[in-house]
């Protein structure tokens, strides 16, 4: 099974759809724990916490979040990976290009390749930013508040997560439909359905993520 | 009407190919496209020129056997095969471009020719049944349930021309694949082979919830 599995083409597919979808997942929950931001630096600290403390007492202090988090690098490789190896193949199985190119796809299926490497920078970046702070200027563990406006009082900081959320927008756009495609739950009736439901979830992370930076900017969130 | 044809000219798998110009004249457009083309060749052949090399049998869209990308499209503007497309489809003073199926798994043998075989591989794979038919049976024979007959009809009105390599942007042949697949494990004929013809990591009530979804 997992000769079937990771060795061909629909099966590194599947192994793309299902760790896109896990992550998609990850990224709903993230975004609305994010808006929490709004209730004041006592709600958001104390959310923050509670991700450290979630799954006690069967769980030890910071045990969900670091199953969370070796889930989520799982998911991270092996999306990455597949993704690789199915570029490398479908480079290989036309080696001679036609002459006359015709440009069929939308900007979002061009740029899942460039939009993915971006979004796997941007997250070495977040992280060394907000959660381990080494690239932050002043980081101050257990005070996430204070650190996400300090983030998103620089201009860099602002034009890096902004990038990075439009291409997780256009990502998740084709992504999500794409992997409706693999997993054989598409068709043609259920198209629209699907597509429509693409676009929603895209539209509704990229707000729910770039309200916070906006917030800050314009001094909603201080 | 008068037409200007760029057409991929390869003289073998070995040589490398190239887009040549014809112009050609007088092309009705009640013409099939392959007809045009015949034109050409008639016209290359009387100047003492090598004819373009294209495959084609029965001309009436059953075959599979007829190819090319025109203007960038597997089988032209129109959703039918290369045979069946007709010059209506172009105006006067048109250019159109003419190429070969371009997959690594369909090498050029000649000029828009191409090398199919890896479909036959395919199907020797398991796109069969073992069991020997003999003669065709009546069709109320083997009861099929109408949903299962409709799904694998579907999927056998594949003619395995090779369209779907040329048109997908990753080269490949999934569509035929599973055109051929679904075809097979629906029908009570080539249900009993369908766990060596094809594995899936599906549960096999998956595909019927899936089919009976909305």
């Amino acid at each position: 099974m997992t000769r079937t599995l990771w060795d061909s083409t629909v099966g590194k597919k599947t192994i793309m759809a299902v760790t896109g979808l896990v992550m998609l997942g990850y990224l709903v929950a993230h975004m609305v724990g994010n808006l929490k931001i709004f209730f004041g630096p006592g709600e958001f600290d104390g959310y923050a916490h509670w991700l450290r403390t979630m799954g006690e007492p069967v769980l030890h202090y910071e045990w969900a979040l670091w199953l969370v988090r070796v889930g989520l690098v799982a998911a991270v490789v092996l999306h990455g990976v597949s993704a690789y190896q199915l570029s490398r193949r479908d480079i290989k199985a036309r080696p001679a290009k036609y002459v006359h190119k015709k440009p069929r796809a939308s900007y979002a299926t061009r740029t899942m390749r460039w939009g993915g490497i971006i979004l796997a920078l941007f997250i070495v970046w977040h992280i060394l930013d907000l959660t381990t702070g080494t690239v932050h200027t002043s980081f101050e563990a257990g005070h996430p508040y204070q650190n996400v406006i300090d983030t998103f009082s620089t201009w860099y900081g602002n034009v890096i997560y902004i990038v990075a959320v439009l291409a997780m927008g256009l990502h998740v756009q084709h992504g999500f439909w794409s992997a409706a495609q693999t997993l054989g739950v598409g068709n043609a009736t259920r198209d629209r359905i699907l597509k429509t439901l693409a676009n929603l979830l895209a539209a509704v992370l990229t707000v729910g993520f770039i309200s916070v930076p906006v917030a800050v900017m314009t001094g909603v969130v201080s | 009407m008068k037409l200007t044809l760029r057409v991929w000219r390869q003289q073998n798998p070995e040589t490398p190919g190239a887009m040549a110009t014809y112009e050609v004249d007088n092309i009705s457009a009640d013409m099939s496209f392959l007809e045009m083309l015949d034109t050409l060749n008639e016209e290359l052949t009387l100047a003492g020129d090598e004819p373009v090399a294209f495959d084609h049998d029965c001309r009436e869209g059953i075959c599979g056997a007829c190819s090319l990308v025109i203007n960038g499209d597997a089988h032209g503007p129109e959703r039918t095969t290369t045979c069946q497309l007709h010059m209506r489809s172009f105006a006067d003073g048109d250019t159109i471009d003419i190429e070969p199926w371009r997959a690594s798994a369909f090498p050029v043998i000649k000029d828009l020719v191409v090398d199919r075989s890896s479909f036959d591989r395919i199907i020797q794979s398991g796109g069969y049944i073992s069991a020997p038919t003999g003669t065709a049976p009546d069709a109320h024979a083997t009861p099929v349930p109408k949903p299962d007959a409709d799904f694998a009809f579907e999927h056998a009105e594949c003619i395995g021309c090779g369209a779907c390599v040329a048109a997908c942007p990753n080269g490949s042949a999934m569509l035929f694949t599973s055109a051929k697949v679904n075809h097979l494990n629906v029908l009570p004929q080539g249900a009993p082979e369908r766990e060596t013809r094809s594995w899936t990591w599906w549960p096999r009530w998956t595909r019927r919830a899936l089919a009976a979804a909305p």
